[in-house]
């Protein structure tokens, strides 16, 4: 074939204005309707944990089981039991993730509290940095999540989070982890876990709602996150936190 | 024409090459790349969706109290105002959307203990009792009516 060099560039100017014209196309057809009332940009979501309230009855373990379908043996929620003794390693329990509570404890001369976790819904989160592929990310409105269907099951991000609270779903092999019950607050309800404590230990939490008491919450209470060292920016706060915790 | 210098036609080959090569990554790339990945970061906006798809399995205290505001009142006037129904009545979405769907009542023996039974862990201005001490074998609910507990 013999082409010219000006017949190259009018080829090339047309690909090019039909590639342009495609493109707009679908910007325009495959656009997203907004289909709900649901707004990302207005909500910025997480916790607040009162330790002082927390009863370890393990009530926000069974919800978030029941709720997402945990696996048996695998907790996107678990709550610890510490022993602290002076001039000791503490103590941390945490038998079946608290499932079904826990057996009593009867030495009253330690100081002993409970500790719920879960995900820390990190702003900065280190499993999201490693993440090869793109499969999770934080939402606009501060949740950390899985792509499930995206996921290839690397494991880096399970190795990468500090606080231990991503595991590799036994059936799908992918990544599995805390939502924060993403499908229950973008429909106003709160989570299966704050649902379902009997003490209101645990809080859901939307930072960028005015009306929000977490604001007050702050002001009045002296808070801290797990690992601040780890500079995660977590989003889960802890009420009255014992330096003990990890 | 005259050639910009002598043989360059061993460079101009390989770069078409190169050429159509980026040509047919950016191709497959476009075609397999998900619609709108990257409108809020690295990842499918899909995602969002699929997460949300999830269904509920607690219906949430506001969907209860719709039908049963005579337990949500009595237990107002209670210890256990702050405790929602499907904490002890377990997840109940199902029965929320199809009522012909009777749900079971709680294990007493084993619920009250959950919450009650003493342990030196528990806050100290939590009401805990060592069951066993406490009723004597009696069940929880012969004397305490579990939506407003005190006797």
């Amino acid at each position: 074939m013999d082409i010219s060099r000006r017949g190259l560039f009018q080829i090339g100017g047309k690909l090019l204005v039909l590639a342009s014209v495609g493109a707009t196309l679908e910007q325009i057809v495959g656009a997203e309707t907004p289909s709900d009332a649901y707004k990302m940009a207005e909500h910025w979501w997480g916790m607040l944990i009162d330790i002082d309230k927390c009863i370890g009855c393990g009530n926000c373990v069974r919800a978030c089981s029941k709720e997402n379908q945990v696996p048996n043996g695998y907790f996107r929620t678990w709550v610890e039991r510490y022993q602290v003794e002076e001039n000791k390693q503490p103590v941390v329990e945490s038998p079946n993730g608290a499932m079904d509570g826990f057996p009593p404890l009867t030495r009253d001369d330690i100081k002993a509290f409970f500790v719920p976790k879960l995900c820390n819904q990190c702003a900065d989160s280190p499993c999201v940095q490693v993440c090869p592929v793109g499969a999770t990310f934080v939402s606009p409105d501060g949740v950390v999540l899985v792509d499930k269907e995206y996921c290839l099951g690397c494991r880096y991000c399970v190795q990468a989070c500090p606080y231990g609270c991503r595991y590799l779903h036994p059936e799908t092999d992918t990544v599995d982890k805390c939502t924060l019950c993403y499908h229950r607050i973008t429909q106003g309800l709160t989570t299966a876990c704050c649902e379902n404590c009997p003490t209101q230990a645990r809080q859901l939490v939307d930072f960028k709602n005015p009306q929000d008491p977490v604001h007050e919450f702050l002001r009045k209470n002296k808070v801290e996150v797990l690992k601040p060292y780890m500079a995660t920016q977590a989003k889960v706060y802890y009420k009255d936190l014992d330096g003990s915790v990890r | 024409m005259r050639r910009w210098f002598h043989d360059s036609g061993h460079l101009i080959r390989p770069a078409l090459v190169l050429l159509a090569a980026v040509a047919v990554f950016l191709l497959v790339r476009a075609a397999v790349t998900p619609k709108d990945f990257g409108k809020y970061g690295h990842y499918r906006p899909a995602a969002l969706t699929l997460v949300r798809s999830h269904p509920l399995s607690y219906a949430g205290q506001e969907q209860c109290v719709m039908c049963h505001d005579d337990q949500a009142s009595a237990r107002k006037a209670g210890k256990h105002a702050h405790v929602a129904c499907e904490a002890c009545h377990g997840p109940l979405a199902a029965h929320a959307n199809d009522p012909s769907i009777q749900p079971k009542l709680p294990d007493v023996a084993d619920l009250c203990r959950r919450c009650h039974e003493k342990d030196a862990a528990k806050p100290s201005g939590f009401p805990q009792v060592v069951t066993a001490e406490h009723s004597g074998g009696a069940k929880c609910t012969d004397c305490h009516q579990p939506h407003n507990p005190h006797l």
